[in-house]
């Protein structure tokens, strides 16, 4: 038994095969399928709180406007399905038929431009990854050329998210407005409201998430994910050893939004629909917790504290609704004061200590070690919240 | 856009949403006050700065049915001022408890901050809804608040609004005059401006922290108390105006109050005159567009102090 507690706290890999059999096999043999959505519909969350890890957790940067990135890439697949969706056929009873019906209630009588290219698959899976991406790029150039930083950058973030919902839900004719853009039926003729889909949407979500943990762990264990850190934590330094230090954090805060782009889409996918009411301030600053409670340095731990945070908002919601801004709050407070590393630093501070006898070969700095996986303290836990 | 007013009407117009845009600016720079004294003296984010706000209009609004429902009627007409008094006293006590809680361990991480505020302000929020209810309150005025003066025929100006603005000049004159003057005021921007020398002079920089920021969560309580005379409360009213507020404050220059005021203004009336040209959601992207662009060309803010950190 020691044994095993040991390799499991040396491997390199043994924390992300644990994470990929709990996703991959223990959730989908123990739940039906509606529960199984929901824990696909949590992982796409858990993209924004990975993009967190680098960019806030590595990089320093806080964004109170992922929400913004998780939004758009969700938009542009929502608007691509919606085509698809209102073909001629199958909107017959409007006075324009052809177009969402949305806009055909708010008096609109031809499809905007900007819906045009949305009719091609090709071009809604390069939009779903670039328009975000352009999107971060520009707020990014404008705020890190100018050195603007820290708590700046946060509010503005946080304005560019009202900005962008408040425009969502004013230009109802061409978004959808307050409802967003809902009823999406196929992709490519293929059915996604089935539950055969819904298996495959899953899989095909979790391995979309391994592949930017596999990402995110390259990036943070590369020269640059070094730099970002030395960058965190003293910036004059790193700027006068040579280094542009702006061009670093504009590219982690476009990856960041990629990824959390890649988890919008998927969100659009197995839900079914997009709405303004997760682009806006108070879905991007929970985002913010989830990646908080996981542990803001730990990939793999955000994943955790994404599922955890929401099993407990859904169980909590369903027996004692008045309670969970409370518990929210109080999350919020506690892991700020109290575990600012969340539960990735229990878990190499208290557990991992004890699953290893002896000392030898444990390099605290190494960024593998970091990614532990709280898992281990609670494996159980999450199964009974589901 | 112009073509279908004529001359008198296009006047008309802009002093009407000019003197609507004056009452947006009193809110603004009230709520922006506690604000720039937190977040520009300070360097603390206050995220739960809105529910202090609402928390001195939860008090006006009891204090509003104490009156009515003990008090000989006579006395009605004034209890807004006893009421203005006590929701600055007790939004300042709570926020003395939070700074010594949980502010103070987290000066040096300002992220932190924010976060652990933004937790505090969904408690707040949730402790509203169990105790006053989802619903929106609002309070009866007095008499003398009530009514309009008629200034020409199309000019109309609500007498509340005239009270809220006049209160607003007093509130921010105090506020200046406090922050220039007072030994408080004194102490609290030799604190910002060199932590360890205000100390070594044997300024007791710990206290003059919580002060500072029940102070700043005092006049947001204030702020709530006006902010009853023109409109109702809700549990989350005070998050809606918690962006614009920030906004507010960086775009003045964060540690300048002047800048805040003028921000303010701006801000105010820009959006205020467009509303009635555009929809109100278009004038509102226009003008917290402009804002942000104007902070990305100029991140310091239109008001600048030059000290030394």
């Amino acid at each position: 038994m020691n044994n095993i507690t040991e390799f499991i706290a040396r491997n390199r890999y043994s924390h992300m095969i644990i994470l990929a059999l709990l996703l991959a096999v223990v959730l989908p043999l123990s739940m039906d399928i509606f529960r199984l959505n929901l824990v696909g519909k949590y992982l796409t969350y858990a993209f924004v709180a990975l993009g967190l890890v680098l960019c806030w957790g590595y990089g320093g940067i806080l964004s109170l406007g992922q929400g913004v990135f998780f939004g758009l890439g969700g938009y542009c697949m929502a608007m691509f399905l919606k085509l698809e969706a209102s073909s001629p056929e199958n909107t017959q009873i409007q006075s324009t038929p052809g177009i969402p019906d949305f806009m055909d209630w708010n008096q609109i009588t031809e499809l905007p431009w900007f819906w045009e290219p949305f009719h091609s698959f090709g071009f809604t899976l390069v939009a779903v990854l670039v328009v975000p991406a352009l999107f971060a790029f520009i707020i990014a150039v404008a705020m890190f050329k100018r050195r603007v930083g820290g708590v700046y950058f946060a509010i503005i973030t946080q304005a560019i998210a009202a900005i962008l919902t408040i425009l969502i839900i004013g230009q109802q004719g061409y978004t959808g407005g307050v409802n967003g853009i809902t009823d999406l039926r196929t992709l490519n003729g293929w059915d996604i409201r089935t539950d055969s889909a819904k298996y495959v949407l899953y899989y095909v979500n979790v391995v979309l998430l391994f592949a930017c943990i596999f990402i995110a762990g390259f990036v943070v264990k590369s020269k640059l994910g070094r730099l970002l850190v030395a960058m965190r934590e003293r910036e004059d330094r790193v700027r006068f050893s040579g280094y542009d230090v702006s061009n670093f954090k504009i590219f982690v805060f476009c990856l960041a939004a990629m990824i959390s782009a890649i988890g919008g889409a998927m969100f659009t996918l197995q839900v079914g629909f997009m709405s303004p009411s997760f682009v806006g301030i108070v879905p991007s600053i929970e985002m913010v917790i989830f990646c908080a409670l996981g542990g803001r340095l730990s990939i793999l731990g955000a994943v955790y504290g994404t599922l955890l945070v929401n099993f407990a908002k859904t169980s909590f919601s369903e027996s004692f609704p008045e309670l969970w801004l409370f518990a929210m709050g109080a999350l919020f407070i506690g892991v700020v004061m109290a575990f600012p590393n969340g539960l990735a630093g229990i878990y190499q501070t208290y557990i991992e200590p004890r699953l290893i006898s002896k000392k030898k070969g444990y390099e605290k700095e190494d960024p593998k070690k970091k990614d532990d996986n709280p898992a281990l303290a609670n494996p159980e836990e999450e199964k009974t919240h589901a | 856009m112009f073509a279908e007013y004529t001359a008198s009407e296009l006047t008309s117009i802009f002093a009407m949403q000019g003197f609507a845009g004056l009452i947006l600016f009193s809110v603004f720079v009230l709520m922006a006050l506690g604000l720039a004294i937190i977040f520009g003296q300070m360097g603390v984010i206050n995220m739960a700065h809105g529910e202090f706000m609402i928390l001195g209009a939860y008090v006006t609004y009891l204090v509003s049915h104490l009156f009515a429902d003990y008090m000989p009627e006579s006395l009605y007409n004034s209890y807004f001022l006893i009421a203005m008094v006590l929701a600055f006293f007790v939004a300042g006590a709570l926020g003395a408890f939070v700074e010594w809680a949980m502010i103070r361990h987290l000066y040096k991480r300002p992220l932190d901050t924010l976060l652990a505020t933004w937790g505090l302000s969904l408690i707040m929020q949730q402790t509203y809804r169990t105790v006053f209810g989802a619903r929106e309150v609002g309070v009866v005025l007095p008499d003398w608040l009530m009514g309009s003066v008629q200034l020409t025929d199309m000019i109309e100006i609500p007498i509340n609004g005239i009270f809220v603005m006049i209160l607003t000049v007093v509130i921010t004159i105090g506020v200046a005059i406090m922050m220039q003057r007072s030994r408080l005021g004194k102490q609290t921007r030799a604190v910002v401006q060199n932590r360890p020398m205000a100390a070594a002079v044997g300024i007791n920089t710990e206290k003059v922290d919580r002060l500072t920021f029940a102070l700043g969560c005092g006049i947001a309580g204030i702020a709530g108390s006006a902010f009853t005379m023109i409109g109702s409360t809700g549990p989350t009213s005070g998050q809606l105006y918690i962006v614009d507020t920030f906004l507010v404050v960086v775009f003045g220059g964060a540690a300048s109050l002047l800048g805040t005021v003028a921000s303010a203004f701006t801000i105010s009336q820009a959006q205020s005159t467009m509303e009635f040209f555009l929809s109100g959601s278009m004038a509102k992207v226009l003008t917290l567009l402009t804002v942000v662009g104007i902070l990305m060309l100029r991140p310091e803010g239109l008001f600048t102090l030059k000290i030394r950190r």
